[in-house]
């Protein structure tokens, strides 16, 4: 984007932040504490897409199973705090570790497979660890754990403050899109994104595609897995079933739904999904059927998703 | 070693259950290179249609017969009228358009049967148990799916290895366009393979229906163990799957029963209690790790591939 001629997509990235750090105020005005929090869920789980969107969108990788690493960090805040560690930083960092472990084992063996297989293999580790979660039963198994109190990041970030935590997401939201939006710049993103659209002539010219790829699978994992933090801060409860892989597909539909050409794209999906699930699940007791005859029809028509909409439709995969 | 028998019998009932799924799906990966999440919802439609027909015909297999049908009818709809489309698109607007679709059917049962789970009866014929081996009491129905699944298996291999049509699904199995160049016909071929896909995975999802509760969302999870099977076997190979499928079952069934056992040789009995589950849980996709690392192919891949 250039500042002379500001793009659709521009205008509407900026429209989005500006709408999210207003949430808390609309909250305040129409006095609904909900808002905020579905507000807060939007930024969240746009991190997490953001985060595959490394994988998904640069890499041209469709991994079906990040929802695991959304699980992983949650569960790292619960059952920390389950054992009375309440330190914010002790929390993310063992988040963090965990997330980076085990996506780099599941990384290393789901990528030395392409096409169908990467998908199905990302999808059965994932679902090994919701397995993992329900057989968990010192931390509740299935049912699930419920934490007692977020983070403690010192009396200068009051995590339980909403208002505090929302600001805290919105931020770390930008940073991450940010972040995300260097890479794809970088030297390291041009040999993800030419891989993407071929891999063979990549190699030939000498790079280890095998190399990259399992480093943006790692970042990804690792920014889901903050995403799962905030989740579990978010909630106050972790489960298994937030790793389920049904949860993995919904991450991949905010990628899909908001396009996968640019770092803004999963925004817009992540806001317009949760949008949609709360305006559809008010409406009839059938709102998954309601969404998927949606998702259908929009498989359909639009091609490039929001993102590719608002840059003239001219994003193809 | 009664324990062990009974285990292995589990083992081998839940391999060929899953080799039902498995069987269809790995055909419509390797012929149709379709990434298909709805196998699972055909698998769940089979056992929701038997507990109206049984009920309807007031025989268990009249019902399993007008189900296996009724489901390969829905399968071949879906594949000519919403599927079609999608066919040689990207496998990412796949995965969504039939992850859409799982979303329908789990809403449409629930609209059509209700909210609460469905049960359905063992048939009387199939009821109780028999003594096997001299020591093993097993119920009868669950010799019964393991009969059913090796007969399948038996008709499949027959089918696919020593006919004509046999032939022309395993040209398309190793190399589609040069199967089509020398004249297959493709889109029969197509809907035939995902046909007889959605009547197996029908099969399953009925005779699994009275050892299992019928349910909204019963296919989701099966369907992961039945992609496993396709990896592990090898995309396109029946014969990869059902080897896949007895090594699927065997260490499922075993591991859970042995696992914890062999946990508390290593930590103390309240450790190992409380994780052996969740660790049990993890054997079947550590067998999947070692097949990749070993043979990323799969244990029998299907000629032409890498």
């Amino acid at each position: 984007m250039n500042i002379r001629k500001p793009s659709a997509r521009a205008i509407a990235g900026l429209a989005l932040f500006a709408a999210l750090l207003a949430a808390p105020l609309a909250a305040q005005l129409l006095d609904n504490a909900h808002l905020l929090t579905v507000a807060t869920r939007m930024t969240v789980m746009a991190i997490a897409a953001v985060g595959l969107s490394l994988v998904l969108g640069l890499g041209g990788l469709v991994s079906l199973g990040h929802a695991a690493y959304l699980g992983v960090g949650a569960y790292a805040v619960g059952i920390l705090a389950h054992h009375g560690h309440a330190s914010g930083w002790m929390q993310l960092a063992v988040a963090m570790a965990a997330c980076a472990g085990f996506s780099l084992v599941i990384g290393a063996l789901s990528l030395r497979t392409r096409g169908v297989y990467f998908i199905m293999v990302t999808l059965a580790f994932a679902q090994m660890l919701y397995f993992v979660g329900v057989g968990l039963a010192p931390y509740g198994g299935d049912d699930g754990l419920t934490i007692s109190s977020r983070s403690g990041f010192g009396p200068w970030l009051p995590l339980e403050n909403p208002y505090v935590f929302h600001v805290v997401c919105v931020a770390l939201l930008a940073g991450v899109a940010a972040a995300i939006h260097a890479i794809g710049r970088s030297p390291f993103g041009l040999v993800l994104m030419a891989s993407a659209s071929n891999e063979r002539r990549v190699r030939a010219i000498g790079y280890q595609v095998y190399r990259y790829q399992l480093v943006a699978y790692v970042v990804s994992g690792m920014v889901c897995g903050l995403a799962g933090v905030l989740l579990a801060n978010l909630n106050n409860f972790v489960s298994p079933s937030m790793m389920h892989w049904t949860r993995s597909a919904e991450l991949v539909i905010m990628m899909i739904l908001g396009g996968t050409a640019t770092a803004l794209g999963p925004l817009f999906g992540a806001a317009a999904l949760i949008a949609l699930e709360e305006f559809l699940s008010g409406q009839t007791h059938y709102w998954q059927a309601a969404l998927g005859v949606l998702l259908l029809v929009a498989m359909r028509l639009a091609r490039g998703g929001i993102d590719g909409l608002l840059a003239g439709g001219s994003h193809g995969r | 070693m009664t324990l062990f028998l009974e285990q292995t019998l589990n083992g081998v009932q839940l391999g060929l259950l899953l080799f039902l799924m498995a069987a269809g799906l790995t055909l419509i990966f390797g012929i149709m290179n379709f990434m298909n999440l709805a196998h699972g919802s055909l698998f769940m439609a089979g056992a929701y249609l038997a507990t109206s027909l049984i009920a309807w015909t007031g025989s268990f297999a009249a019902g399993l017969a007008l189900a296996v049908a009724a489901t390969t009818v829905l399968g071949l709809a879906l594949e000519q009228s919403v599927l079609k489309p999608f066919f040689g698109r990207h496998h990412l607007d796949q995965v969504l358009a039939t992850f859409a679709l799982i979303l329908i059917a789990n809403d449409a049962v629930r609209m059509i049967w209700g909210d609460s789970g469905l049960t359905i009866a063992v048939p009387a014929a199939l009821a109780g148990h028999v003594t096997l081996f001299g020591e093993v009491s097993y119920p009868v129905y669950r010799c019964f799916i393991i009969a059913l699944g090796l007969a399948v298996a038996a008709i499949l291999y027959a089918v696919i290895q020593h006919t004509r049509v046999g032939m022309i699904v395993r040209a398309g199995a190793s190399d589609r366009e040069t199967a089509s160049a020398l004249g297959a016909n493709v889109p029969l071929l197509f809907a035939a393979v995902f046909g007889f896909g959605a009547a197996l995975a029908g099969l399953a999802g009925i005779v699994a229906a009275p050892i299992l509760t019928v349910q909204s969302g019963m296919g989701d999870d099966i369907l992961i163990l039945a992609l496993v099977l396709v990896v592990i076997g090898g995309i396109g190979s029946i014969r990869g799957a059902f080897v896949a499928a007895l090594l699927v079952g065997l260490v499922d069934s075993l591991g859970r029963s042995y696992f914890p056992a062999l946990l508390r040789v290593f930590l103390d009995p309240a450790t190992a209690s409380s994780i052996s589950s969740a660790l049990s849980a993890m054997l079947v996709y550590v067998l999947l790790a070692l097949v990749l690392l070993l043979r990323p192919g799969g244990l029998l891949p299907v000629g032409g591939r890498a």
